[in-house]
């Protein structure tokens, strides 16, 4: 054995894989976030070795892998696969133990999970077979607009009032934004209508679940400063955004890993 | 213990059974034997008794899903206009009735009459006037109101009674010979027989590990729609319930290594019942209950030696989805405390919002007032555009581990 062992989450997702490692005292050593390409198992390993790299350490130093996420059971060199609820919950737990509930909005689905006392899952919903309310909807309409991700949020904020997106699907609603920068509305309220539909979807699976304080938003969506606000008016409730939303799938599954020794 | 899943025997007997039925029904098409289609819960004691030989379309549409060849008949009614939001059922028929495909060759027999009752829904109602349509045929229709109350009232039982007797008048006149009300009256007695071997089988799950599971009921349930109110039935029924029996006495689980136990509501996922079967096997989930099959094993708490008939009535008004959500949250509970269930899993079934429109409150109810949580699975029974191996697959892991949780 080369270095002190560590524990790998690796959460491996349609947009992006992420990593994290843990030591065995339970400090966080690094973590690391790709694209993830057509081939799953190619991009986890890749991920490890980036999160590896900025930790120092050699691939034999990694005791155990928790693989979560879409992608979970392409990573054949896991040591257990576990579910993203399951880790989401675990990782925004860690965070705070005040957290009893989670709003995770990534690339291909969304949900909601209601968290017991102890951090257990009480209860979930997840987003049904569609992409709107999930971040590919935000990526969608941002390539259409001509707009980078970062710029989405902080514009979509400047707006009074949001126009009116009826269609909830990712399809429809890309030409009814052709439709409606051809009549002349503004980027600006365009944009606060995309967030605004978003939120309308995921609001309901919150609603289903039952929201309680503390909130924690995870997922790529949560840098979308617009998407936040207006989920914070329609839940009623502040939302703790944690430092790097994307990996807390991946921080669950690490958490797993070291429990497993 | 060994993980190796012991099948069932009685299956090939079923296999068997229904390969003559459905044989011998397509062999008298165009011969003096009269051939009706039924809804799944009309009353067919009355064409057992008349010597009519029943077809049940939502039978077929589920063999049709089973074996894989629901999506091409839907998409062949889809061609022809109907929608593809209307019931995967209704369009695997109509499918089948214009392209002939059909685990039957050839297709169904055609149907000399119609029977309809609207107990299950009320999709039913347009799907036979269209079946009137194409066949040309007469159409009996029975209308059995939906019960908002616990409790059934006696005019409505009255109500539909009247119309079993006009049903049973008509078809005399149809066929120029009266149905004989001795055979009714003994028609209705063995089908309540194999009722209640049905519920006996059904009862027998209760016991941990269970012997079959609910995937096993949605495939075995098929002579008790089909055949109630023939001797076969009850023969079949004795057969598998002695074969339960002794699994039991074996120690043999449908599920080895049994830790949770599952209840299920709506209909099967026709086109997935094996993988399902075997995913929740290898999570050690059996599911050992299903609002589906049990719908078929109702007995009316009225009952009347005297008039036979009115029981009947009273019997087909009861269905668990002919029922507000009182009283199925009434019916989930009574299966939680009989079964020592652990959760639910709901199938939202696309196709029949009959059954599933009140889910996601019942859901709400089990697990507010009574601490049971439930999995949503978003599906359709027949038509498999409607689901996604990955997100359900997400969905029944994370809800087992969900359990693991709470049992720790």
């Amino acid at each position: 054995m080369s270095a002190a062992p560590c524990y790998a989450g690796i959460d491996v997702g349609s947009a992006t894989a992420k990593a994290v490692l843990f030591g065995r005292d339970g400090s966080m050593l690094a973590h690391a976030i790709i694209p993830s390409g057509g081939q799953l198992s190619l991009s986890a390993e890749l991920v490890l070795t980036k999160a590896l790299e900025k930790a120092g350490l050699a691939r034999d130093a990694v005791q155990t892998v928790v693989a979560t996420g879409y992608g979970r059971d392409t990573v054949t060199w896991r040591t257990k696969s576990i579910t993203e609820i399951t880790c989401h919950a675990r990782g925004a737990y860690f965070l705070s133990p005040h957290v009893r509930s989670v709003i995770d909005i990534g690339g291909q689905d969304s949900k909601a999970i209601s968290l017991a006392q102890d951090g257990s899952v009480r209860k979930f919903e997840m987003n049904d077979k569609c992409a709107a309310g999930t971040g590919r909807f935000l990526e969608v309409m941002a390539r259409t607009l001509g707009l980078s991700l970062e710029d989405f949020g902080p514009k979509a904020l400047i707006a009074d009032t949001p126009a009116k997106i009826s269609s909830t699907c990712t399809v429809f609603a890309e030409s009814e934004v052709i439709s409606l920068l051809a009549q002349g509305e503004t980027v600006e309220r365009i944009l606060a209508g995309l967030c605004a539909a978003i939120t309308q979807r995921v609001h309901s699976l919150a609603s289903r679940v039952g929201m309680a304080p503390e909130v924690m938003m995870t997922g790529g969506v949560a840098k979308n400063i617009g998407v936040v606000k207006r989920i914070e008016q329609a839940i009623g409730f502040t939302l703790t955004i944690p430092e790097e939303p994307q990996i807390i799938g991946a921080l669950g599954a690490a958490l797993y890993a070291k429990d497993m020794g | 213990m060994s993980d190796e899943r012991v099948p069932i025997r009685s299956y090939k007997r079923m296999k068997e059974i229904m390969t003559m039925y459905y044989g011998m029904a397509k062999m008298s098409e165009g011969t003096d034997q009269k051939i009706a289609w039924i809804t799944s819960g009309g009353p067919v004691e009355i064409l057992y008794a008349a010597g009519i030989t029943p077809i049940y379309p939502e039978n077929h549409a589920a063999m049709c899903g089973a074996t894989k060849i629901a999506d091409s008949l839907c998409a062949a009614a889809e061609e022809r206009g109907f929608s593809r939001d209307l019931c995967s059922y209704a369009r695997t028929d109509f499918g089948s009735i214009y392209t002939k495909n059909s685990p039957v060759p050839g297709g169904l027999p055609k149907p000399d009459l119609l029977v309809c009752c609207n107990n299950i829904c009320d999709t039913v109602t347009k799907w036979y006037q269209e079946l009137q349509r194409i066949f040309k045929v007469p159409l009996f229709f029975i209308d059995a109101p939906y019960q908002y109350g616990m409790e059934d009232g006696p005019e409505i039982i009255d109500y539909v009674k009247a119309q079993l007797e006009e049903m049973i008048t008509g078809i005399g006149e149809l066929f120029g010979k009266p149905i004989d009300p001795d055979k009714l009256n003994y028609t209705i007695d063995i089908s309540e027989k194999a009722a209640a071997l049905w519920r006996e089988i059904q009862g027998m799950l209760a016991h941990k590990p269970a012997p079959m599971n609910s995937f096993d009921t949605f495939i075995h349930l098929a002579p008790i729609v089909t055949l109630r109110g023939t001797e076969l039935c009850i023969e079949y029924y004795e057969q598998l319930r002695d074969e339960m029996k002794e699994r039991i006495e074996l120690g043999i689980a449908s599920v080895p290594g049994e830790k949770y136990r599952l209840g299920w509501d709506n209909l099967a996922i026709w086109f997935k019942i094996k993988e399902l079967s075997d995913k929740f096997a290898v999570g050690k989930a059996a599911l050992v209950v299903s609002t589906y099959p049990e719908s078929f094993c109702y007995q009316a708490p009225y009952r009347d030696e005297n008039d036979k008939l009115r029981s009947l009535a009273a019997t087909y008004i009861g269905g668990y989805i002919n029922h507000g959500l009182d009283y199925r949250e009434r019916d989930l509970l009574h299966m939680v405390e009989k079964f020592s269930l652990d959760g639910f899993v709901m199938h939202s079934n696309r196709s029949c919002r009959a059954y599933s429109f009140g889910q996601y409150e019942l859901a709400k109810r089990l697990m507010q007032k009574h601490g049971i949580p439930s999995l949503m699975l978003e599906a359709d029974m027949n038509d498999s555009r409607a689901w996604s191996d990955e997100q359900a697959n997400t969905r029944i892991e994370a809800f087992l581990e969900t359990l693991a949780a709470r049992k720790n």
